[in-house]
């Protein structure tokens, strides 16, 4: 709870049915310093985001009257504050049909509080500004320096080549958010690629032997298996 | 447009191209083909199948006649010799040549000697030609010999020049159609001398038949035939040829108005128009057709001679020919009518077409010979008349003397018995009448009865009515009364009026019962049809098609019928009892792997007693119809086989279409099915999962807020918090199982490598591990595996943990991974105890854990979880304990590897 003021008192809107859920979830915040107001239904959800303007919304995707999947997309047209969507679903293609549909992060049940709050400072930092302001991110015993094109490990430049860096460039602007492997692939290689999933394999095995300790280990370059990556400066524990 | 000239056309490109692939797939026909026996046409053929065996080839004599000549036995030694068939008949001991032997040799070529030859009754086929198509069939090339006499359309014109009939003979369509022909021939001066020097086999008991045979001026005779046999078919070669070379000719070759029609009386001269006919046909390449015309005449003709217009048309179809049976009353009409409706051009028929005596009213005008009427009806049509041999034709005709002789005569007799008592009657009524009537009003109560006695039976009671009512007249009426007087001449008048209006009248009733019966027997045709389609359709179930099919063919043909369905394995199932016979499942099943009938009337055991037809519907076929009829004749009609034909397609198509009915049926049954599963697993893993989320994330606030307080029950909440996470475990595991065992997983493969894989593994598991040493040895350049990532992953996952539980704290877990030949092993080890004794595979079954008492928790739903899913992919996963001194446990799982397509290129 060392981060900024404003991500410290944010305001939280919760869209769930469950009450048990609605109620920790609620109460977790409210003891990190958030307000929270809730919904149990869809409709309710979406209206409450247009009067009440949260920070951050945090949505189940299985409401009693329509899927979370559809208010997503809805309050994408108006609204660009993060999303954290709640999957009860197992299945893989759920969390990357919600993130391709424009939210943040993901959390699936079960999940605890301490990654839920993480998942929540990282939304709200991202959405407050967050390293977008400032080129340089410090992470492990690396320091990516953006505006000049620069990193290094243990005060020694790495040499990335350029498909290396624009995917460490990418991950970086988005620190802490799961991105798909569709948007990479998109965002790195072209449209003709999104397809080629094993460049990404091959290429997070580059960087991950460049930048972490144990490559089998990885503590910032993380696989969120069958989803996407996401880059973590700050791991939790 | 010139282009258009020399494209050729596609219909006849396709016919060649399907008579390329018949011939490769068909064995070839090779014929030694002589003038008569004792040209060499064996010695031959096994010089040749000698030199082929010289160059490797795998020749096999299935028959070879050698007649016990030296030379000849000699040409047999080293080839390999198929051993005869020992069949006995009437005490004797007949070898015939074996087809089954031959066919499960199955050697590239087999010798068969003679293919004239009949079959000893009993066998499959009654002629050996027969069995060599079948050998054809099973793609066998086979070598045979035949003499020129045998040739089926030379038949007659060898008898006519020999003198010698000979009854068994080959269609020429066998020889027309063989690969190659190679001409035998000898001189005939060297076949004389040959004979004389006693080379030439002659059967004893007919020796001097023979001998006449034997003649300078025969010998001579069938040398040129055999010749001019040879030439023709190497004209067709050569036309062939330019058909498929010199496309531009083919339509000029194609004549319709060749085309032959070939018409069967009930003279014994129809196998020789048919042969006629037949010769002339194949001169000019053109199709041909045999009909015959069956009028209310012929329709009284006796049984047997019915049967031999039959088997005429039986010749005729084996020549080649179409043929049809048809109903009507003016032969030339129906003749002119059928040949316009075929489009063909030249009229084969007998010089008279009814008996050589005519009777008077054959006279009448429209009766005028047949040939006449056609070229009045149809100038256009070529005529080509045959003389008939009035001997040959009497010889013919046998004298009637079965049932339907006899019933007719009975019907006559009582024909004559209403004449003569409506005579008597009239007699009777008219008698107090003649004070009041004149004569010629009497007269006219003659007349009526003359009328009645030929409306009710016809011309000769008419007749017979005519004379005893003249009689009776002028008996009791005319005066001078109960005398014949000379004057009575004038009555003969009167007697000629009575007799043509009863012939016109018995004549016109005649027809008209004869169109009546056509007509009805038409519409009973067409009604048992369209009840058979209609109820067929209704049909919701093979054995419902069955059973209407059963019944309409038992129905319809008079006789019983069975239905013979064939199972996956294309084996026929014998039919249930209560057919009304024993339907031979043997032969079905011939008919069936042959696609052609067998049986009764057929060429394959036609002595048995029914007809079995295989159902061919539009994909395969799909059993077959056996049908015991009450009478072998019926099924040799043409229209009745066609319309037993027809019957078969429609129970055909009506089994085909309830078996996709069936099998629409059962998709959409195990897609709904699936879809239930699918959807009732979902709502599951919702209604457990949400309020697992809640009771986790209560317990943990709790926990929280206990802790930060300093109260003791912080320990208890967190206590509930990790049961509440294992039970989040468990069912998570039983939900994957479920899913796993009912194949509800569909895998979303892709690009893994297994460093990720391990990774987000130990990330997962980092609360169980952190008591432990995770060591990974994985290689920078281990080829990426192709799979499912979240399933993988629970697999790393699941070993993991499993390495975790059961090993004490501190030990070491390896993590390891490299390929082997075509796959990736991984094994996870550790050093901890090891495994449990026993079959270390029974770890993978479900619910079974290494020691079923232990504290450890879990279900050991884990391992075979593993299995499930590397199984999925088309890998496994086995356990071990690690060979000593290393001690503890390796699970190895290995996958599939795939070639991973370019990277360099995107660098």
């Amino acid at each position: 709870m060392n981060d900024s003021a404003s991500a410290a008192s944010a305001h939280i809107l919760i869209v769930e049915d469950d009450p048990g859920i609605r109620r920790f979830v609620r109460q977790a915040l409210e003891d990190a310093g958030h307000s929270v107001s809730d919904a149990d239904r869809l409709q309710r959800g979406l209206i409450d985001a247009a009067t009440r303007k949260p920070d951050l919304l945090i949505v189940d995707l299985g409401l009693p009257d329509g899927d979370g999947l559809d208010l997503i997309r809805e309050l994408r047209g108006w609204n660009t504050q993060p999303v954290i969507v709640l999957s009860a679903r197992s299945g893989e293609a759920d969390k990357i049909a919600a993130l391709d549909a424009g939210a943040d992060d993901y959390l699936a049940k079960p999940f605890s509080v301490g990654e839920l709050l993480a998942r929540v400072r990282a939304a709200l930092r991202r959405a407050t500004g967050g390293h977008d302001g400032t080129p340089v991110i410090r992470f492990g015993a690396c320091c990516f320096d953006r505006a000049r094109r620069l990193l290094t490990r243990d005060g020694e430049p790495v040499h990335l080549t350029p498909v290396e860096y624009r995917l460490l460039a990418l991950l970086a602007a988005h620190e802490g958010q799961v991105l798909t492997q569709r948007q990479l692939l998109l965002q790195v290689w072209g449209p003709n690629s999104v397809e080629h999933a094993h460049y990404l394999r091959i290429y997070m095995g580059h960087l991950r032997r460049k930048l972490e300790q144990d490559a089998s280990r990885p503590r910032h370059l993380l696989t969120e298996t069958g989803v996407g990556y996401r880059f973590v400066a700050e791991p939790l524990n | 447009m010139a282009d258009d000239e020399i494209r050729p056309d596609p219909d006849a490109l396709l016919a060649l191209a399907r008579a390329e692939a018949d011939r490769a797939a068909r064995g070839r026909l090779k014929i030694f083909f002589g003038s008569s026996a004792g040209v060499g046409k064996t010695w031959a053929m096994l010089d040749a199948a000698q030199r082929m065996r010289a160059t490797g080839s795998d020749v096999v004599v299935g028959v070879a006649e050698t007649h016990g000549r030296s030379d000849t036995a000699r040409k047999l030694e080293g080839l390999e010799l198929l051993l005869p068939r020992d069949v006995v008949l009437q005490g004797r001991t007949l070898k015939e040549f074996d087809l089954d032997a031959a066919l499960a040799r199955r050697p590239a070529v087999v010798l068969v000697d003679e293919l004239a030859h009949s079959n000893a009754p009993g066998s499959r086929h009654p002629k050996r030609w027969q069995d060599v198509e079948e050998l054809r069939d099973a793609g066998i090339d086979v070598w045979t010999t035949v003499n020129v006499q045998h040739i089926e359309s030379l038949n007659d014109v060898v008898g006519g020049i020999t003198g010698i009939r000979v009854r068994e003979t080959v269609p020429d369509r066998v020889f027309d159609e063989a690969s190659e022909v190679v001409l035998v021939d000898l001189p005939t001066d060297d076949l004389l001398r040959r004979l004389r020097e006693g080379k030439i086999y002659l059967p004893e008991q007919a020796e001097r038949a023979v001998r006449n045979f034997f003649r300078k001026g025969n010998l001579m005779a069938l040398r040129e035939l055999a010749l001019r046999r040879t030439a023709e078919r190497v004209e067709d070669d050569v036309r062939s040829y330019r058909r498929a070379h010199v496309a531009r000719d083919s339509r000029a070759v194609w004549q319709v108005s060749d085309a032959l029609l070939v018409c069967v009386g009930p003279g014994a001269e129809g196998d020789r128009l048919v042969r006629a006919a037949a010769r002339r046909a194949a001169l000019a390449d053109a199709p041909w057709h045999a009909i015959y015309v069956e009028t209310p005449a012929l329709q009284r003709l006796p049984e047997a001679r019915r049967r031999r217009i039959l088997q005429t048309l039986k010749l005729a179809e084996s020549l080649g020919a179409t043929v049809a049976t048809l109903a009507a009353e003016d032969i030339a009409a129906a003749v002119v009518a059928y040949a316009r409706e075929h489009n063909l051009g030249t009229l084969v028929a007998g010089q008279t077409a009814d008996r050589p005596l005519r009777a008077p009213w054959h006279y009448l005008p429209g009766r005028r010979p047949f040939a006449r009427r056609v070229m009045k009806a149809a100038p256009e049509i070529e005529l080509m008349l045959i003389a008939r041999d009035l001997a040959s034709d009497a010889a013919a005709m046998p004298l009637s003397g079965d049932d339907e002789a006899s019933e007719r005569t009975a019907r006559r007799a009582r024909g004559y018995a209403w004449a003569a008592g409506l005579c008597a009657a009239v007699t009777v009524l008219a008698t107090p009448l003649l004070e009041v009537f004149d004569l010629a009003n009497i007269v006219m109560l003659f007349l009526l009865a003359v009328v009645l006695t030929a409306v009710r039976f016809g011309r000769r009671a008419a007749l017979a009515s005519a004379l005893m009512n003249v009689l009776a007249f002028d008996f009791f009426f005319v005066p001078p009364r109960f005398t014949f007087s000379v004057s009575d001449a004038q009555y003969l008048v009167t007697f000629a009026v009575m007799t043509v209006v009863g012939l016109v009248v018995g004549q016109l009733t005649a027809s008209l019962q004869y169109q009546v019966n056509v007509a009805r027997y038409r519409e009973q045709r067409a009604r048992g049809l369209f009840e058979m389609a209609r109820d067929l359709g209704r049909a919701l179930t093979v054995e419902q098609v069955c059973e209407i099919g059963e019944k309409a063919v038992g129905r319809a043909f008079r006789g019983h019928a069975a239905i013979l369905l064939a199972d996956d394995a294309q084996r026929l199932l014998p039919p249930d009892a209560g057919h009304g016979f024993e339907p031979d499942v043997g032969l079905a099943q011939w008919a069936y792997d042959h696609g052609e009938a067998a049986g009764s009337g057929t060429g394959t055991l036609p002595g048995a007693p029914a007809l079995y037809l295989p159902l061919h519907a539009p994909t395969r076929p799909r059993g077959v119809l056996a049908l015991k009829p009450s009478g072998a004749r019926l099924l040799m009609i043409p229209e009745q086989r066609q319309l037993l034909d027809t019957h078969a397609a429609l129970v055909a198509i009506a089994i085909e279409r309830v078996h996709f009915v069936q099998v629409a049926q059962d998709t959409l049954l195990s897609i709904e099915s699936e879809r239930l599963r699918n959807s009732l697993l979902a709502a599951l893993s919702h209604d457990l999962r949400t309020p697992l989320t809640a009771l986790i994330g209560m317990s943990e606030n709790l926990h929280a807020a206990l802790a930060r307080r300093g109260a003791g029950e912080a320990d208890d909440a967190s206590a509930i918090l990790a049961q509440a996470r294992r039970t989040a475990q468990l069912v998570a595991n039983l939900l994957d199982m479920a899913r796993l065992q009912a194949g509800a997983v569909s895998l979303h493969h892709d690009w893994l490598s297994l460093e990720e894989l391990t990774g987000s593994a130990l990330a997962a598991l980092k609360p169980v591990l952190d008591r432990h040493v995770v060591h990974t040895d994985l290689p920078a350049d281990l080829p990426l595996l192709y799979g499912d990532a979240v399933l993988l992953e629970r697999v790393m996952a699941n070993l993991l943990e499993n390495a975790a539980k059961y090993t004490p704290p501190g030990s070491l877990i390896t993590v390891s991974g490299r390929p082997e030949g075509e796959s990736l092993t991984v094994e996870v080890s550790d050093d901890g105890p090891g495994l449990p004794a026993g079959d270390p595979d029974a770890l993978f079954l479900t619910f079974k854990r290494g020691d079923p008492e232990s504290s450890t928790p879990g279900v050991g739903l884990g391992l075979s979880i593993c299995r499930a899913i590397l199984r999925a992919h088309g890998g496994d996963i086995e356990a071990a304990n690690r060979p000593p001194p290393a001690r503890g446990a390796v699970f190895r799982w290995w996958l599939p590897l795939r070639a991973m397509p370019d990277v360099e290129a995107h660098l």
